[in-house]
């Protein structure tokens, strides 16, 4: 167990390490998910079954999900089809793959071998984790679906915002206009004194 | 312990060296991680299930933090056509 431990940080480190010195965002994304996985093994061996799963399926399978969408949309260029071919050029799939392998050998040494893994430590299953999640943390799962709407909210906010901005720079536009036909509109704040008087 | 150390040590030197955002984000990523599993090897090491707990809530963190950050993100990239986080140091509206 400790050998597998030991091989799966090794992976990690290399990946991140890969991760930090890309060039082009999708291979650094495909460093990063090996990454992820190498450290969900990790969890695994260290007796959290329950947050490797968690770490598979959110970090792996979500976040990794936005961040590909992301940039896809972000490379909507004229240059799109000479960078997607020289992203497609062979030899870019082998490192990732070869992480990932090694990865999916370990997964199926520890299922082969059968039966519950021993771990390092004590074994804390998820009944207990549960337990003490909906127990004396419950105000921090209050806190963080309040967190989880603040960011939907925030989100929404920010990738609306664009129409929003066009709307006040119509409405600046216009009022410059009447302002400079001699319109008798009264601008804001000029009833007020001002402030240098 | 050591090796959480050594994945937050690389997040933060990716975060200091990159200048693109998405490597920023990235980076942010690798060093939140880097601390749920300091989490998880000390809730291993003293038996105790607060470790787990305590990488949930980061779970929802790193997604809530990783969902605004993108979306601010193509909000940048659609106002200044560049991922460079020197080109976001004008922040007046």
């Amino acid at each position: 167990m400790n050998a597998i431990f030991y091989v799966a940080a090794v992976i990690a480190i290399l990946a991140t390490v890969m991760v930090i010195t890309r060039l082009v965002a999708v291979h650094a994304l495909l460093y990063l998910i090996v990454s992820l996985l190498a450290v969900a093994v990790i969890f695994y061996t260290l007796g959290a079954p329950f947050i490797a799963a968690l770490e598979v399926i959110i970090y792996a399978g979500a976040i990794m999900v936005l961040f590909v969408f992301v940039v896809m949309m972000l490379n909507l260029g004229a240059k799109t089809n000479e960078t997607e071919r020289t992203w497609l050029r062979p030899g870019m799939w082998t490192g990732p793959c070869a992480l990932a392998a090694v990865l999916i050998a370990e997964v199926a040494y520890i299922l082969f071998q059968g039966g519950p893994i021993v771990q390092v430590g004590g074994a804390e299953e998820p009944k207990q984790v549960a337990i003490a999640l909906f127990g004396p943390y419950l105000i921090g799962v209050e806190l963080a679906s309040m967190l989880l709407l603040g960011a939907l909210v925030g989100a929404y906010h920010l990738s609306a915002r664009k129409r929003e901005r066009l709307e006040t720079q119509n409405v600046i536009d216009s009022d410059g206009t009447r302002n400079a036909s001699g319109g008798d509109l009264v601008r804001p704040g000029a009833g007020r004194p001002s402030r240098a008087a | 312990m050591l090796l959480a150390g050594i994945l937050f040590a690389l997040g933060l030197a990716g975060l200091l060296v990159r200048r693109n955002l998405i490597f920023t984000l990235m980076s942010i990523e690798v060093m939140l991680n880097a601390a749920g599993l300091g989490f998880i090897v000390a809730g291993s090491r003293w038996a105790q299930p607060d470790g787990q707990v305590m990488f949930i809530f980061i779970l929802a963190t790193a997604a809530a933090e990783v969902s605004v950050g993108l979306a601010l993100l193509l909000q940048l990239y659609h106002q200044d056509k560049s991922l460079d986080a020197d080109a976001a140091s004008r922040m007046r509206g």
